[in-house]
């Protein structure tokens, strides 16, 4: 009897361990990932607090509190990079862009999910395939084709190669497939409905949500874009924020408070939209990796 | 039914059309208008003048060439191996039940990869200047380091802060695609294995990662495809001592439209791609890839 009282005692003694011991291990987790986190916050912060400092003072020593320099390194950088301008300009074509990728990328996928036309999946064999062509590949060719066409110096090199978006397009014909039943086209057909006004009233509403999750996509990657509207544009008041914040290193060579302010107001914006909107964006961003 | 009868089907031609018009015009055009200009010596003042194979006898030999397909390649591995480990482990432990503020996690780890390349570039860049790089400022006041170090100044050290840059970019975005694919696992096959008093080793290697392998494979692809293009943030970051961070795109760019040389540009991009296509290849003998790839 007592034996057996002492093996229980020693069994919630084992189990209070093996308690003690997971709590230990959760609490090294969280101390894990929070540093984690610090250290992936950190250049953002030393750039912030650095922006705000005089030249003398980030040769010179670390910065962790904020100086009142902004201001002067601020007017040094406007005087010779019109940031601001290159951040609407970034902002017109990437909205654009991302507004006629999405809606001829719905509308190539509705069509390939919705019409037996002869040689469909011959076509879209012919699109994934486009998939696989690294992006550069066509730069030189392209550069001297807007050349010939006289559209250098323009933004519609930038705007409408938006329309064909193979990775788009796969996207939505998946969600056309899942989203969009056939029995309500018929019944539209039915009622005098015509084939493009179906697309316009039920199909896209239809595909809505997906719009949103794929819309993110596109305008990342259209903010983010370099090569082409370096090499496109020529005029300083028609070039896009990442440009500008390239040549603000070329022409700042050892300026640094005004290279850490271009630094910043490129990421200010962002982080204030993230900060706002980061749940949907990471929701939808999961979703779109699901569906990939 | 008298509606399936009447054949709408040919309508789909216009529904698909503007995709090809522009392909056509934007993509595959100058695609093959590249090809051709591969083969003369292009300069941008006059016109193409054809010149045969010269360009691609001066590829194979051109040493600077050879050298941005291995610095590429290196620093992908370097970015690649320590960036799919990070964003596995955090995936796995954001995963778990007890973390609270999990979406503040998932947005600060994120966060980077929204932030445009060449910000990013410029940023590390300004982080690794051996004079007034905040790295140096910060060994210097604890006493690590007597002198600032000269960080891109050492080919390896170069290559391995442009790797840094690439991981810190993207680590964030493949930790989601992880996660999703962690969340899309049935939570009654979990129930089911600690009924039947499975470990949490044994969870995480029959279920866990057979389940999440497509998702895994997935980003092994694009990461393949994308990190052989890496070019926007090692610009900013520069050429490196002795060009040893210089990677294929740069390459290009720099022939191209710095020293206005467009032929053989034309022809280092078909050099590039030419690589990045094995490389691709080789990632689907991987034993699995194509299988797993087929039964999605």
């Amino acid at each position: 009897m007592s034996q057996m009282k002492n093996n229980q005692n020693s069994f919630s003694d084992e189990e209070l361990k093996k308690k003690k011991r997971i709590s230990l291990i959760k609490t090294l987790i969280w101390i894990g990932i929070i540093i984690a986190a610090i250290i992936c916050l950190i250049p953002f912060y030393s750039m912030i607090i650095t922006s705000t400092h005089a030249n003398s003072e980030i040769t010179r020593k670390l910065l962790l509190v904020p100086g009142d320099r902004l201001l002067a390194n601020y007017e040094r950088l406007v005087d010779v990079v019109p940031i601001w301008r290159g951040f609407v300009n970034s902002l017109i074509i990437t909205v654009i862009s991302t507004i006629i990728g999405l809606y001829f990328s719905a509308l190539g996928g509705y069509g390939f999910s919705k019409y037996n036309f002869k040689g469909n999946p011959i076509l879209f064999a012919a699109v994934l395939a486009t998939m696989m062509v690294p992006g550069q590949l066509g730069i030189i060719g392209f550069y001297r084709l807007m050349n010939e066409f006289g559209l250098l110096n323009t933004y519609w090199p930038l705007i409408l190669p938006s329309v064909s978006n193979a990775f788009a397009l796969f996207f939505f014909k998946q969600v056309a497939d899942a989203s969009v039943p056939k029995e309500m086209m018929e019944s539209a057909r039915i009622d005098g409905c015509r084939e493009l006004n179906i697309f316009h009233r039920i199909a896209l509403p239809l595909m809505g949500p997906s719009l949103a999750t794929l819309g993110i996509f596109l305008f990342i990657s259209k903010w983010n874009e370099f090569l082409q509207p370096m090499i496109i544009l020529f005029d300083q008041e028609l070039q896009t924020l990442p440009v500008l914040i390239a040549s603000v290193r070329s022409q700042f060579n050892v300026d640094y408070g005004a290279q850490y302010v271009g630094i910043v107001i490129s990421i200010i914006p962002i982080l204030i939209v993230f900060a706002l909107f980061s749940k949907q964006i990471i929701g939808n961003v999961m979703a779109g990796a699901i569906k990939e | 039914m008298f509606g399936t009868k009447i054949n709408k089907d040919p309508h789909g031609y216009y529904f698909i059309a503007p995709f090809f018009i522009s392909f056509f015009i934007f993509g595959l055009g100058p695609i093959l208008y590249s090809f051709y200009l591969s083969f003369t010596n292009w300069t941008g003042f006059d016109q193409p003048e054809f010149i045969g194979l010269a360009n691609y006898e001066r590829l194979i030999q051109d040493t600077v060439f050879l050298k941005s397909i291995s610095n590429t390649l290196i620093i992908w591995i370097f970015s690649i191996i320590p960036q799919l480990t990070i964003a596995l482990t955090l995936a796995l432990i954001l995963h778990e039940k007890f973390i609270r503020g999990r979406h503040l996690f998932h947005a600060i780890f994120y966060f980077p990869n929204i932030i445009t390349p060449i910000t990013i570039g410029v940023m590390f860049a300004l982080m690794f200047d051996w004079q007034t790089g905040s790295i140096n400022q910060f060994l210097l006041s604890i006493g690590i380091i007597n002198e600032p170090i000269y960080w891109l100044n050492d080919p390896w050290l170069a290559r391995i802060i442009v790797a840094l840059t690439m991981m810190f970019q993207n680590f964030g975005f493949n930790m989601l695609v992880f996660l999703a694919g962690l969340q899309a696992i049935p939570k009654d096959l979990y129930e089911a294995a600690e009924i039947d008093g499975a470990s949490r080793v044994q969870t995480a290697l029959r279920i866990t990662i057979p389940l999440i392998r497509p998702v895994l494979i997935f980003t092994l692809i694009t990461s393949v495809i994308g990190g052989l293009q890496i070019f926007d943030a090692p610009l900013m970051i520069g050429k490196g001592p002795d060009n040893s961070t210089l990677t294929m795109i740069m390459n290009l760019y720099e022939a191209a439209f710095v020293r206005y040389d467009y032929g053989y540009g034309a022809t280092i991009a078909y050099g590039a791609f030419v690589v990045i296509a094995i490389a691709t290849a080789i990632t689907f003998m991987i034993p699995g890839v194509r299988k797993k790839r087929e039964a999605k």
